[in-house]
């Protein structure tokens, strides 16, 4: 395999960060080699922060940022008005979306590989909640290997399940379930 | 049974910690340091390490407990960054002095004022002089594995010096990758116990230390550090080799090189931006260009002979430093550049700083630096410092 770049967008508090690291384990579940980070900086919630997952079938040289990603997820559609959301899009980037809204009403700079999915209803519904904020992280990653085949729905699971571990069960159940959810929720516009 | 955790370069360095066993552990926390004492608390706490953690109120009581324990002849580790190692100096300089084999994994962040947290090596190479062997990392696997390395090198009796890893802040610290890691009882074979040989405090053998040396001895003291130095520069391709031996894995002796040996340019680099620079060289290598990398993986003892051999056959050097001394140039092309004048393979030498305060640095940013030595050889001289990226 090629090196796999992703990029999340996400709001401090939604849980971009532990996102990319639970992405990153489904992959290591899949005996792949891996990286998962985050732009470190300003974290406050509801400030735009950035994290990444790199996925490769070798060790990993490279530690820049990531510039022209394989996927870019995006935790909260009103990011999509920063301009820079869009950096090193391409055609073949996919583009995973938390909206309510259908893929082709996602206007983009490039005609890229756009599907979407609403998590933060399945967030609500499944009462995953903290702190007032919908946690979409879990939720999305159900929708990313369905978007992006670059993990199996069952790895995610299990990566939820790992990467979640001292939280309670039900906690847990309720997010390998939601991940679910957006797997097969998940609205491709390609 | 080794196992692979998915870990970050701070817990890689906690699980170094741990696998170790030192039996004092004293540090301070500081970003982006934070993760490596908080994760060798819960190891403490969960009774996963039997270390004693000893809480202190900053960086410098933290190397001062270190020294203390280290003197009873107890293994010792502590971890620190930027000004948390700067507040350290002083304590830096009596460790290295009093000869005390205390192991510290340093993550390299800027000094301020601005405050900024990212990634910089001004801050351990402003510890170049306190008598600490530094070893710099390129990987988390490289960071866990070197803090053994070092522990086994720090107390070997004819080299009884401190050594720290440095690891650069977040693009290690922070970033969750493999890691391969042990139980103690299964490194033991490769790190025995420490056992302090002469110099040791202890009630039952009494001895007088850190008293008066004047002009008659102070000078040979001083020697005798260099001699420790001299003698971890032996030592280290034992280790380097006994350690691939025991668990398979080697990240190069003093100098890890890719392509080298036929290269008219080598591009030098310290850290993760030196492990991003062998990709520069594959691909440069495809277009059929004569390019090499060198990642100085230890900066003292500085390794001047294979230095010397390496521009041998290149045709000139590009050391690209994410340090400056202000007032002159980044510290690894100072000390390439004297290398080199000691013997008779004088080639040009480009000095590039760059990456400051965690400024990114791609592979694309690495072979244009590569190109820019292939017009230095051509010209036979190096440019003024080149400030890569400068925003004017």
């Amino acid at each position: 395999m090629k090196l796999f770049e992703i990029r999340f967008h996400g709001r401090g508090g939604q849980g971009g960060v532990t996102g990319a690291k639970i992405l990153a384990r489904a992959a290591e579940l899949e005996d792949k080699f891996f990286q998962a980070f985050a732009h470190y900086g300003a974290e406050r919630r509801g400030a735009p922060v950035m994290a990444f997952t790199r996925i490769d079938n070798k060790p990993i040289r490279i530690h820049s940022y990531i510039y022209q990603p394989e996927a870019i997820v995006i935790f909260d559609e009103t990011l999509l008005e920063i301009p820079s959301i869009q950096d090193g899009l391409r055609e073949d980037t996919f583009v995973v979306v938390n909206t309510p809204r259908a893929p082709k009403d996602i206007k983009l700079k490039v005609k890229a590989k756009v599907s979407t999915v609403d998590a933060t209803k399945i967030a609500l519904d499944a009462g995953i909640v903290v702190a007032g904020i919908p946690v979409v992280n879990t939720i999305m990653l159900g929708a990313v290997a369905r978007a992006t085949n670059i993990v199996k729905i069952e790895n995610v699971k299990q990566a939820i399940q790992k990467g979640l571990a001292g939280l309670p069960d039900k906690v847990i159940k309720t997010n390998v379930e939601a991940a679910q959810r957006a797997y097969d929720a998940l609205v491709k516009g390609y | 049974m080794p196992k692979v955790v998915s870990v970050s370069g701070n817990h890689a360095a906690a699980w170094a910690a741990r696998t170790a066993e030192p039996a004092v552990i004293a540090a301070y926390p500081i970003t982006p340091q934070t993760t490596i004492v908080e994760k060798i608390a819960d190891f403490v706490e969960g009774g996963e390490l039997s270390s004693q953690y000893v809480r202190v109120e900053s960086e410098h009581s933290a190397m001062a407990a270190c020294i203390g324990a280290s003197a009873l002849g107890l293994r010792t580790f502590t971890a620190t960054s930027s000004h948390g190692l700067a507040l350290m100096h002083e304590m830096l300089h009596w460790a290295g002095r009093a000869r005390l084999p205390i192991v510290m994994p340093v993550v390299n962040r800027a000094m301020g004022p601005p405050w900024n947290i990212w990634t910089d090596h001004t801050d351990s190479m402003s510890q170049r002089d306190t008598g600490w062997i530094q070893f710099y990392a390129s990987n988390n696997q490289e960071v866990y594995d070197t803090v053994l390395m070092l522990f086994r090198l720090s107390e070997d009796p004819k080299v009884l010096l401190p050594s720290m890893v440095c690891l650069d802040a977040f693009i290690l610290s922070h970033t969750f990758t493999p890691t391969t890691v042990y139980e103690h009882k299964e490194i033991r074979d490769f790190l025995p116990d420490y056992k302090a040989g002469h110099w040791k405090l202890d009630p039952k053998d009494p001895m007088a230390t850190g008293n008066i040396a004047g002009p008659e001895y102070y000078y040979e003291l001083s020697y005798a550090i260099h001699e420790g130095f001299e003698a971890a520069r032996k030592l280290i391709p034992r280790v380097v080799r006994e350690f691939e031996k025991h668990f398979g894995r080697s990240h190069g002796g003093f100098i890890d090189t890719s392509r080298c040996e036929d290269a008219e340019v080598i591009l030098w680099a310290m850290g993760t931006m030196g492990e991003e620079a062998t990709l520069a060289v594959e691909n440069l290598r495809q277009q059929g260009i004569a390019a090499g990398s060198a990642r100085l993986r230890v900066f003292r003892p500085f390794p001047v002979e294979q230095i010397q051999k390496l521009a041998s056959k290149a045709k000139a050097f590009v050391v690209v430093d994410r340090s400056l001394s202000y007032g002159h140039t980044g510290g690894q092309a100072t000390e390439i550049r004297s290398a080199l004048y000691r013997g008779n393979n004088r080639i040009p030498v480009q000095g590039v700083v760059a990456g400051l305060g965690g400024r990114d640095v791609t592979q694309t940013d690495l072979e244009k630096l590569i190109q820019v030595g292939f017009d230095v050889a051509d010209k036979g001289e190096a440019g003024p410092e080149i400030f890569y990226g400068l925003k004017r």
